[in-house]
């Protein structure tokens, strides 16, 4: 870029947790970073008009599988950081579960370039923990850092070794980054498609105990705080693990935690239907488990929402409930049904969603995003608060088709969404349901 | 079916008023009304072979097939002789040597089967909820001829029909179901069945093998056989799904025997005209042992004969209702 570009995107509601801004103000960018926010008039090469509309910080998600390499029928880093940008994303972080798994510094350049050569959103790599995430030697973490994994995870496989689970936490804290665990004890939700508790008992289907998952995440609460080191809890969806996270917090353990939109919309009734758009890990809960994952949203003990983005080809997900995988495509409605379940429901203001889905998960990755602040490279997201957002798996940009929110309303709108000054994505650009 | 042969089609029951279900995916959600309808439609038509095999025509012209989509002798026999007894043409499929080897999906089969002009899926399969998942999408009926540990909706119906059959009625009386309850279809259809003709129900196994909160069915839990023998009418010996467990649920088969085995001396504390029943296979010496599965207690073989009237019966009432609807 030669000359000086200035971009002002005006007259919206701009929204920055971080800086504590909630305010009518324009939004100045100038190659590619915020330079000022300011109702002065401003010459600008470019104009946004913003009017009705909330500007705020491009969300994060901290974890998302887009599948590349190895599952490219699945995802591809192409395909998936485009659906992250309809879903208002400007920054994600690459689960390193994929065949082969990125455990070396290689790996962790490859999923860089192919994030350059799509231009979609920013995606970072997460390194493994283990060579090839088998749970049993130390990856090459500081070869992953210098290839730019920004976390250490073993992905959809928890380390069930207490012993090596010690070691990467203490090893990784030599670089301040921290381990992104999926918390479960592999032994208890073996063969378990479902929450286990009375709805899997009527269905005859083998369940996953709320105890499997709260054992790992006290395990690794004593190990972070043993080692002092950072640990990151993702997808908690049990009453026990938010309170196991509440008191490691207030005893000053270096834990941060995060959660899906989906434990925060459905509970286990709806596998009634058998439908493996509802077969997820850990499984859709109960309301009990629900109502104390609000809680802990709304306390601060929570803090962070991911889309825990897992595709499948159509074909994987088309099968019975046993044999398909867990996951659902979830990156394009993470925002809006979360909006539509904290903010529509009366339990947070746009403000605190923000926090929850962009500048928390920066600071848990330790990414230059989730703010305005003057100087930050203008990655923002524009929504409108008022619209709802419908809901067809068939118009998702991701290659995984599978909602469990399929024909349901979001709230709230992605329109525009801007990545280092430049628009990215323009609803209703290409969706053809518009 | 060379015994039939030559035999002139009759018809039995009415016009199935009261039966609107193209479905029969399993005994959850129906009423006593439903229920009493299949039991005596299939009473019907143990009393119309009372001279042995006959022929009916409920079913004449149409197609059923059997997918089964896991091993199955006694069950998928059953079903192709009922559908065979009733006049329709029979389609059995197995995997092996299907096209599912070759990658193509159950839902893909089914759909391949139905555009063959199956009106009719008796579909069994190793996962909960796959009968389910195929009545969603075909406009055939589906028959659930028992679903991963989901349910077994003739299985439970011969039950109790043969509980019925032998003690006039099921309100009032008190069943257990002993054994593995966990990996049990059978238990499940047992369960709302009994509970929705009004039986007072008693699960009792290892407390491993009580799967959690089923008590919310209305069910009464006990893990200690000895203590219940003196209240029950009826016993219901499921049995140990070695080939479904994933691990050690009980120390040894001893034991279990030792603990949740019918054998003669728990017949003589029993009640003097206990029932037993048991879904079969049965594992000789471990749920029961060979003097009680031939002695005078058991119903064992009468069950078989009573599964082949209600899938009769249920066939026939799902053939009336799709015409019904059509």
């Amino acid at each position: 870029m030669s000359a000086t570009v200035t971009q002002v995107i005006r007259g919206g509601r701009v929204v920055d947790p971080a800086i504590g801004t909630d305010a009518v103000i324009d939004v100045v960018v100038r190659d590619g970073r915020i330079a000022a926010l300011t109702n002065e008039p401003i010459d600008a090469d470019e104009v946004i008009d913003a009017t009705g509309l909330v500007v705020a910080p491009g969300l994060v998600d901290p974890h998302v599988s887009f599948r590349e390499p190895g599952d490219e029928s699945d995802e591809t880093t192409e395909s998936g950081s485009a659906a992250a940008l309809a879903g208002g994303y400007t920054s994600v972080a690459c689960l390193p579960d994929t065949e082969p798994a990125v455990d070396d510094r290689a790996a962790a350049e490859f999923i860089a370039l192919q994030a350059e050569r799509a231009k979609n959103c920013r995606v970072y790599p997460l390194g493994a923990v283990t060579k090839g995430i088998a749970g049993k030697e130390l990856a090459e973490i500081g070869q992953l850092v210098d290839g730019g994994a920004v976390a250490f995870t073993d992905g959809k496989h928890p380390i069930q070794s207490a012993e090596i689970m010690r070691r990467a936490l203490m090893y990784a804290r030599m670089f301040d980054r921290p381990i992104l665990a999926h918390p479960q004890d592999s032994t208890l939700v073996a063969g378990g498609v479902m929450h286990e508790g009375f709805i899997s008992t009527v269905l005859g289907l083998r369940g996953m105990p709320a105890a499997a998952e709260y054992i790992s995440v006290a395990r690794d609460i004593a190990l972070a705080e043993l080692t002092e080191s950072r640990l990151h809890i993702m997808c908690v969806s049990t009453a026990s693990s938010v309170e196991a996270v509440r008191q490691a917090k207030a005893r000053g353990v270096k834990v941060t935690a995060d959660l899906t939109p989906h434990h925060l919309c459905l509970t286990d009734t709806v596998l009634r239907s058998y439908d493996s758009r509802f077969k997820v890990n850990p499984p859709l809960r109960s309301e009990e488990n629900l109502d104390a994952l609000i809680a802990g949203l709304c306390d601060g003990t929570i803090d962070a929402i991911s889309a825990d983005h897992q595709p499948y080809a159509e074909e994987k997900k088309s099968g019975d409930l046993l044999s398909d995988p867990f996951g659902v495509s979830g990156i394009e409605t993470a925002f809006c049904m979360s909006a539509r379940v904290l903010v529509g429901g009366g339990h947070l203001t746009w403000p605190k969603l923000i926090r929850l889905l962009s500048t928390n998960p920066a600071g848990v990755l330790g990414i230059e995003a989730g703010t305005l602040q003057v100087g930050r490279p203008a990655d923002l997201v524009i929504f409108n608060a008022e619209t709802a957002a419908p809901i067809l798996a068939r118009n998702f940009r991701s290659k995984g088709k599978s909602s469990p929110f399929e024909a349901m309303e979001g709230l709230g709108r992605v329109e525009v969404v801007i990545v280092g000054g430049e628009i990215r994505y323009r609803w209703p650009e290409t969706d053809s349901t518009a | 079916m060379d015994a039939v042969a030559g035999m002139t089609p009759r018809r039995v029951g009415g016009s199935g008023i009261g039966w609107n279900r193209k479905n029969l995916l399993g005994l959850e959600g129906l009423s006593a009304e439903e229920l009493t309808l299949i039991l005596d439609r299939a009473a019907e038509f143990k009393a119309a072979s009372t001279s042995g095999p006959q022929r009916f025509d409920h079913l004449a012209g149409c197609i059923v097939a059997n997918l089964f989509f896991e091993p199955s002798t006694r069950t998928r026999t059953s079903f192709s002789l009922a559908a065979k007894r009733l006049g329709a043409d029979t389609v059995d499929f197995s995997p092996s040597g299907s096209s599912l080897s070759k990658g193509e999906t159950f839902l893909d089969t089914a759909l391949t089967i139905q555009a063959l002009g199956a009106s009719q899926m008796v579909v069994r399969h190793p996962a909960s909820g796959g009968p389910h998942q195929l009545a969603r999408r075909l406009n055939a009926g589906v028959l659930n001829a028992g679903d991963g540990t989901h349910e077994h909706p003739t299985q439970g119906l011969l039950d109790i029909f043969t509980i019925r059959e032998n003690r006039g009625s099921i309100e009032g009386l008190t069943v257990a179901l002993v054994g593995d309850i966990l990996h049990s279809r059978v238990a499940r259809s047992n369960i709302w069945g009994l509970k929705a003709l009004g039986a007072r129900v008693i699960v009792c196994g290892p407390a491993t093998l009580i799967p959690p909160h089923i008590e919310k069915l209305g069910v009464e839990v006990s893990t200690n056989f000895d203590a219940i023998l003196g209240e029950i009418d009826c016993v219901n010996l499921l049995r140990v799904q070695f080939e479904r467990q994933r691990g050690a649920f009980f120390p040894s088969i001893a034991e279990y025997a030792h603990l949740f085995g019918m054998n003669a001396d728990r017949i003589r504390r029993s009640r003097k005209d206990i029932l037993v029943l048991a879904p079969g296979p049965i594992n000789r010496g471990v749920e029961l042992t060979p003097e009680v599965a031939d002695g005078p207690h058991s119903v064992i073989l009468d069950q078989v004969t009573n599964g082949l009237m209600v899938r009769m019966a249920a066939l026939s009432l799902l053939h009336e209702a799709a015409t019904k609807h059509s």
